[in-house]
């Protein structure tokens, strides 16, 4: 078990500053010349923390970095610099070192005054308290496994649950709580036997029974038909109110945000443009982005159709983003400041369309804010 | 949408297709389905997956797999019924008269052709003009879906997701046709690219008084851009109205669950309604209503005789906009939306 050091303000998982660039493979002459490589920069400098049982949305179109902020918070990426906080305790490249299967630091990286504070978690410690949910659960699923072995095998490899019994008896909750009854039914069967909808059910289960801190579920329910997916959904909800678990809902819809999440967050190629409360957020946009993705997520009543700000072209390239507010190239309401400086996350004076705001959490990159 | 005439363009009467699986299993994957396009309309045929909206288009093209057979019904094209003729005269109707577009652009492009013969070539097989107009209609069609002249001749993997959707809108409108099969156009797009991709084809539709049949699972698209809906569920129509009727008065108990779980923007936190149970394997099918087993207001007789597609009698249209459609009745495959005479 992770020691209790943390004392119930501290949030479940913090993210501070995170950057996260990939080189862009170079051809032969490229290398021969010694040619700096060209950087993704994927992640760009993000910051944000999610509570204890709450649920955070990053929401953004595909491109955008949400997918790599979820593997690098989960240990599948090193950050290029920036840190993460879990539960009291930093996610760090130096706790490779501790576990000699996993690739060490390169030598000379600086340390950071935290770094010597803060206990660290070992990837494995890591890799039992936040799961990861995926999106495919027809890719998730290893097809030669029974759903026995696929719940039971996070339990195997950590050495949690040693005698058979004792196996049996979680994997049998996590099944029924995942809402495959009688569990017993399930244990022998093979996911090609199963839909949509109960494989990701034994996706949930196979993290539930771990007892997770932390959720990271990149888009759940993205492959599945709408009936199903309330049903996920709802599924997800009862876990969080049950066990407390953090969520990291990483999603393009619009939608499923409404009804799931607590805060949202907007990502634009690789930042934060928007944070706020959902409620907030979603019926008082403040950044120009969030109002043209709020106006044309499609609204299942035709009386309801409305003016739709379609933004132009196609999000950049992350290699080249747009210098100072990255965003500014497609804003219809974009202004002289906007190529001068790049904006940071704000609080809004007063709200785009002129009304007072009062939520002090809600932020939003935008000079318009100011 | 204005209607100029109420005339229908395309009409499905009593449509049913089978496919024979290994081993010489039937699934009956579209069962006695009728509809009708008129021209100029925007037909939204929804459903979830497997239930015989796309094996419907399929079998209306007549681009069946081997193993799929129309075994009844009737497809009425301009008076014409398609499954009358021969495979050389169905040809003639393929692009010229009806064309379609594909979910996933990128799988329908050839990838080692340019984008712009790939638009000429429908052209010059239907011998409609020499070579140099071809290239004229090209340049016309690619700046009708708003793609640069200059990327003419790149490769389709030079295009992004939304610009390949672009490209597969132009190759279909190559040949003029009446009406544009759209199956799932969007659902690989993020949601920007298919508020444009959408506006797209609203636009060509006007400027050409195409007719679209959007085949799609997700019913906040098909709210948005179409004049009627067919809701599909396990190969059979449940529900078939005007989008208005269909979306604000939903009669169909499927309908009326699948609304509801839809997420609301507007009404964020609230518990999302769920449907128990899953849809029905096409060659295990309940013997009465299809949806009978998930329903939660089933009766007696739901489980013993399968509801017909019938007009919606219980039921006070005043106050929806049914009036600019008079053509267009609201059927639901219900037995609690017939009369009660009827019933017994």
């Amino acid at each position: 078990m992770i020691e209790e050091s943390t004392t119930p303000t501290e949030p479940m998982l913090q993210v501070d500053q995170l950057v996260k660039h990939f080189p862009v493979p170079q051809s032969l002459w490229g290398l021969l010349t010694r040619r700096k490589a060209a950087m993704v920069r994927a992640v760009d400098n993000v910051s944000f923390s999610i509570e204890k049982g709450e649920v955070l949305a990053l929401v953004g179109e595909s491109g955008c970095g949400k997918t790599t902020i979820a593997r690098t918070v989960i240990g599948l990426e090193k950050p290029t610099s920036g840190q993460i906080i879990f539960n009291g305790h930093l996610v760090d490249v130096v706790a490779r070192q501790q576990h000699p299967e996993f690739a060490p630091l390169e030598p000379g990286s600086p340390g950071t005054p935290e770094q010597k504070v803060l206990p660290f978690v070992s990837l494995r410690r890591l890799h039992q308290k936040a799961q990861m949910i995926f999106q495919d659960p027809y890719e998730s699923l290893d097809p030669r496994a029974t759903i026995f072995d696929i719940v039971a095998e996070g339990l195997e490899v950590n050495g949690l649950a040693r005698k058979r019994s004792e196996r049996v008896e979680k994997v049998q909750r996590a099944l029924d709580e995942a809402g495959l009854r009688p569990a017993e039914d399930y244990f022998w069967r093979y996911p090609h036997e199963l839909s949509g909808g109960q494989r990701q059910r034994v996706v949930i289960a196979g993290a539930m029974v771990m007892e997770p801190d932390l959720i990271v579920a990149d888009e759940p329910v993205s492959m599945l038909d709408v009936s199903i997916r309330a049903d996920i959904l709802n599924l997800l909800r009862q876990m969080r109110n049950q066990r407390g678990v953090s969520i990291l809902f990483i999603t393009h819809d619009m939608g499923t945000v409404a009804y799931f999440a607590d805060r949202v967050a907007v990502m634009y190629l690789g930042r934060i443009v928007e944070i706020g409360p959902t409620r907030q957020v979603l019926q008082n946009p403040l950044h120009p982005y969030t109002q043209a993705l709020l106006s044309v997520v499609p609204v299942p009543n035709p009386r309801l159709r409305r003016k739709r700000v379609i933004l132009q072209g196609e999000t950049p390239n992350p290699i080249h983003i747009p210098l100072y507010c990255r965003f500014q190239p497609r804003c219809p309401r974009a202004f002289e400041r906007c190529t001068l400086a790049d904006p940071s996350l704000m609080q809004p004076v007063r709200n785009v369309s002129g009304a007072v705001s009062g939520g002090e959490q809600h932020q939003a990159a935008c000079f318009l804010l100011e | 949408m204005a209607l100029e005439s109420t005339q229908t363009l395309l009409s499905i009467r009593h449509l049913s297709t089978e496919f024979t699986g290994s081993g010489g299993s039937l699934a009956r994957a579209v069962d006695d389905v009728s509809f009708d396009i008129h021209p100029g309309e925007t037909l939204g045929l929804v459903g979830e997956s497997g239930c015989g909206k796309t094996t419907t288009m399929l079998s209306i093209m007549r681009l069946l797999p081997s193993s799929g057979r129309i075994t009844s019904g009737q497809i009425l094209y301009d008076g014409v019924d398609l499954l009358s003729l021969n495979e050389r005269e169905m040809r003639r109707y393929r692009w010229k008269e009806m064309a379609m577009i594909f979910q996933s652009a990128m799988n329908a492009l050839n990838p080692v052709v340019t984008v712009g013969d790939q638009i000429r070539e429908p052209i010059l097989q239907h011998d409609l003009m020499d070579h140099e107009a071809a290239d004229r209609r090209v340049d016309e069609l690619l700046d009708l879906v708003g793609i640069s002249k200059a990327r003419k001749d790149q490769y389709p993997h030079q295009y992004s997701g939304g610009m390949r959707q672009r490209a597969m809108i132009a190759m279909a409108l190559a040949c003029r046709p009446r009406i544009l099969f759209a199956d799932e156009p969007t659902t690989a797009l993020d949601v920007m690219i298919q508020a444009q991709v959408l506006e797209l084809l609203q636009h060509v539709q006007r400027e050409l008084g195409l007719s679209v049949m959007l085949v799609t699972h997700d019913l906040g698209v098909v709210a948005e851009v179409s004049d009627s809906v067919v809701v599909m569920y396990g190969g059979k129509v449940a529900e078939y109205g005007t989008s208005d009727q269909v979306y604000n008065s939903p009669q169909h108990p499927y309908t009326q669950r699948l609304l509801e779980a839809f997420p609301d923007l507007n009404a964020p936190g609230e518990v999302l309604a769920s449907i128990p149970g899953y849809p029905p394997r096409l060659n295990d099918l309940p013997p009465g209503c299809r949806f009978e087993p998930r329903c939660d207001q089933r009766i007696e007789l739901c489980s013993r005789l399968s509801p017909e597609l019938e007009e919606v009698t219980n039921l006070d249209h005043g106050s929806l906009t049914s009036g600019s459609k008079p053509f267009l009745r609201h059927l639901a495959a219900c037995h609690l939306c017939t009369s009660l005479e009827k019933r017994q």
